[in-house]
């Protein structure tokens, strides 16, 4: 019982997520059903990949704004190289380019020691304008049927994105809590001097962190092709927001140190849920934006209030 | 000696003295700790009153009491014959009530006026910042206390003691009649310790009540006119300083009789493991040469300035050095960064543990495997029952206290965040183990332990460095000492020839050898 308190207050994202399945269940006959839930997570797997990157980044101290724009260069070369390279290679290319986007984010923040806020700032817009360039602002068709059924496909029963998601969920969360590079991303997260004094070196966990983002942001895109069969230049705007928010609401802390994945899921799902529960109940969106914003901030006040009492007598 | 009782009455039985600030029945909870229970206190106009107590005694959340940071469970606030609420440290202020903060917080980027005013501004036409005004009241203040850096010097660029002096300074502004200093002296050399108690007399010949809390007995028997006690959040009583002594007080605060002084064996010298030649940094340091055998502890001694902290930075890979070499084990080396160090045998327990020592977010097990997390591996994934176990071994080594090894080490006391931190090395098994200031801000208790494990180090066959800046700290430990002035080396003493007084000479370059 004590635990399942101190996992409430570790982690109040999670009520959120209860909250909403329970009120859901109720107002709307369609929502409490595996297919929808399949649903759910399928529509969360885009902004929840990436999320698990921004994880690391995050509680590694750092933040990185260029994933919408890493994804949406990576399902453009995806699905634009297709005729010439077949699906694999297309696929390939695309995974490429964003791990050497995230490998020269973190090659620039660890040399130059420029704030990662600005370099990847930086490479948001520069990105962006690659995609524009690559696309001559089309949006490109997939014409081989097999990659867009490979986005409805199933295994089980259960769509492979949706699978893709819960699995990669699982590796992410077992890295950041049981290898040496998680428990150093947090030890650098917490206090880069202390980190630093103790041996740990710095800047390649930094590195691996922004490879793993920019692989995982590219994957995302590419996954998001698959759905719809096509790709546009202006995909994934402003979700590093969205990323950022779901971290956040999950309990990871912008100065570093701090956050875990279980709580980023509960943050994805926290999002994913509500836009679906408000779709079904025909709420325009618009509102969804409203009570997104209110819960972010309710959340983080909670997480304010619960947090341990700092420094008691001394 | 008096008894208790007898000590109190005195105190009572003297209604001339009326008490400016009163505390009755004083009482704090925190989640699972109880602070502060039933705690008395009485300050009067013009005397300096000592509060004393170990690390987790009370003496902090006391003083925020006094200043509005916290507010009391239970009790009553008495200022002046007024029960009074102060629910911030806003209203404190409007009381006269000011905290002379033990970690400074002032913003190194803005002037010492600027500071000095900060959330108090001179303005005119109620907007616009009034600087000459600004720089002109600074200025009166800086001169009160005896400052000769100018107001329009950009904070940053001043010593710590300086630093500290702007802080009380900022206090001055608002003309108090209770200041609290909190551990002023934990970051100062000997000589700034005088500026600063002239400055404090200065502030009591002028009716005010300071309170002052320092783990340092010679400075609350040189400084205050009354000490009070607290022990786990109890009051223990107050006595007057001129009628008790230091063995009194000592035994009042820890409720046990402090370790007899070490005793001096002269150590079983190993081989050289440490041999340190013609080091210099430009600007910093030059011309560094001194060895160190297993089995010995050497200590280095010297103001804070004198370059200690960043010659032993230089040894460990932080640094880079202009010139010299560093010999581990006979054996030239290039260290360029700390895993370099830990890879040869170093540990290095730096100088502010929560800044450098320790992930304070953390739990007291990650801490300890910070530096050699590596070797609690299976496969690239960590052993975690591994980590434990060895914890566990430190915690019962050093007697660290905290409740279990996944505590947070936020919320240690500052002798057992001390002892993660040295646990955090012994674990990496060094060879050569430095320890910069390795009892600033740790109460009596907790630093007589660190002395006798520093003594069972060496005993155990480790080279061991201590920097201090603390005088009986190095004579306490050390079987040599070497003195600093200036960036330079001006003397190595043996334990059997060094006296307070040659030593005195030597860090402040009256002797050069």
């Amino acid at each position: 019982m004590n635990r399942i308190i101190y996992l409430i207050k570790r982690q109040p994202i999670w009520i959120f997520v209860f909250v909403c399945i329970v009120f859901f269940s109720f107002s709307s006959p369609y929502f409490f059903d595996i297919r929808n839930f399949s649903n759910i997570l399928v529509q969360a797997s885009t902004i929840g990949l990436i999320a698990l990157g921004m994880t690391f980044v995050m509680i590694n101290g750092n933040i990185d704004l260029s994933v919408g724009a890493t994804l949406a260069l990576a399902a453009s070369l995806a699905v634009g190289l297709q005729p010439q390279l077949g699906i694999i290679g297309a696929v390939s290319v695309g995974l490429l380019s964003g791990i050497l986007i995230g490998a020269l984010n973190g090659i620039i923040a660890w040399k130059t020691g420029v704030d990662a806020f600005i370099v990847t700032l930086g490479a948001m817009i520069g990105v962006r304008g690659l995609v524009f360039i690559y696309t001559e602002e089309q949006a490109f068709y997939a014409y081989d049927l097999a990659y867009a059924n490979f986005g409805a496909s199933s295994l089980f029963g259960i769509p492979v994105l949706a699978l893709i998601f819960v699995f990669l969920t699982i590796i992410a969360h077992l890295v950041l809590k049981y290898t040496i590079h998680g428990r150093n991303v947090f030890a650098v997260g917490g206090n880069r001097v202390a980190a630093k004094e103790a041996g740990i070196r710095v800047g390649p966990h930094m590195l691996l962190n922004f490879i793993l983002i920019g692989f995982l942001a590219a994957l995302s895109g590419i996954l998001l092709s698959t759905q719809m069969g096509a790709s546009t230049p202006n995909l994934g705007r402003n979700y590093e927001l969205w990323t950022i928010t779901a971290v956040v609401l999950g309990g990871t802390r912008l100065t570093g140190g701090f956050g875990s994945i279980i709580g980023t899921l509960g943050g994805v799902l926290a999002i994913a849920i509500l836009r679906n529960g408000m779709n079904l109940l025909q709420v325009p969106s618009f509102y969804v934006l409203i009570i997104l914003g209110s819960i972010l901030i309710l959340v983080l006040f909670l997480d304010k209030r619960f947090a341990e009492p700092q420094g008691v007598g001394a | 000696m008096n008894t208790q009782t007898e000590m109190k009455e005195p105190i009572n039985s003297q209604p001339e003295e009326k008490p400016l600030l009163k505390l009755k029945n004083v009482s704090k909870s925190f989640p699972g700790v109880k602070a502060l229970d039933g705690v008395e206190l009485d300050v009067r106009a013009g005397e300096v009153h000592a509060l004393l107590g170990e690390n987790g005694a009370g003496k902090s959340t006391l003083m925020k009491i006094l200043a509005g940071i916290y507010q009391p469970d239970g009790g009553e606030v008495i200022l002046e014959d007024q029960l009074v609420h102060m629910s911030s440290p806003l209203e404190a202020r409007e009381h006269g009530v000011l905290l002379i903060h033990q970690e400074l917080s002032l913003v190194p980027d803005m002037t010492v006026a600027e500071n000095v005013f900060l959330g108090n501004i001179p303005r005119f036409a109620n907007i616009f910042v009034n600087n000459r005004h600004l720089n002109e009241r600074c200025g009166e203040i800086l001169t009160r206390l005896n400052c000769k850096f100018k107001p329009t010097e950009k904070l940053g660029n001043l010593s710590i003691a300086n630093q500290q002096m702007v802080e009380i300074a900022r206090a001055l502004v608002f003309q108090p009649k209770v200041v609290v200093f909190d551990e002023p002296t934990a970051s100062l050399t000997d000589y700034e310790k005088v500026v600063l108690f002239g400055v404090i007399r200065e502030l009591k010949e002028s009716g005010t009540a300071i309170v002052y809390i320092s783990h340092r007995m010679d400075e609350i028997f040189e400084l205050s006119d009354r000490i009070s006690v607290l022990r786990d959040g109890t009051y223990q009583g107050t006595f007057y300083t001129r009628q008790t002594n230091e063995d009194e007080v000592t035994q009042r605060m820890i409720g046990r009789d402090l370790d007899a002084d070490i005793e001096h064996q002269p150590p079983e010298l190993g081989a050289k493991a440490l041999q340190v030649s013609g080091l210099g940094i430009e600007g910093l340091y030059s011309d560094i040469s001194f060895d160190v055998h297993a089995g010995e502890v050497v200590g280095f001694y010297g103001l804070v300035g004198a370059g200690r902290t960043e010659i032993m930075e230089t040894i460990f890979g932080l640094r880079k050095p202009d010139s010299g070499s560093v010999q581990i084990n006979g054996q030239n080396l290039a260290i360029n960064s700390p895993s370099d160090a830990i890879d040869h045998g170093l540990g290095l327990v730096p100088e502010s543990r929560k800044e450098q020592g320790l992930v304070l977010g953390m739990s007291c097990k990650d801490n300890t495997t910070l530096a050699n997390i590596s070797e609690f591996t299976k496969l690239g994934w960590i052993d975690t029952s591994a980590e434990r176990k060895v914890f566990e071994e430190y915690m019962d080594k050093l007697r660290i206290k905290c409740p279990g090894w996944e505590y947070s080490t936020l919320n240690l006391s500052g002798g057992n965040q001390q002892k993660v931190v040295i646990g955090k090395w012994l674990s990496t098994s060094p060879k050569i183990l430095i320890l910069d200031e390795p009892t600033r801000g740790i109460d009596v208790g907790s630093k007589s332990e660190i002395h006798h494990l520093i003594r069972e180090l060496a005993k155990t066959g480790l080279a061991v460095i201590v920097v201090s800046s603390e005088m009986p700290e190095v004579l306490t430990v050390s079987d040599r000492i070497i003195a600093m002035y200036d960036g330079r080396i001006t003397r190595c003493f043996d334990r059997g020839e060094v006296t307070e007084d040659t030593l005195i000479r030597a860090i402040t370059g009256q002797t050069e050898r």
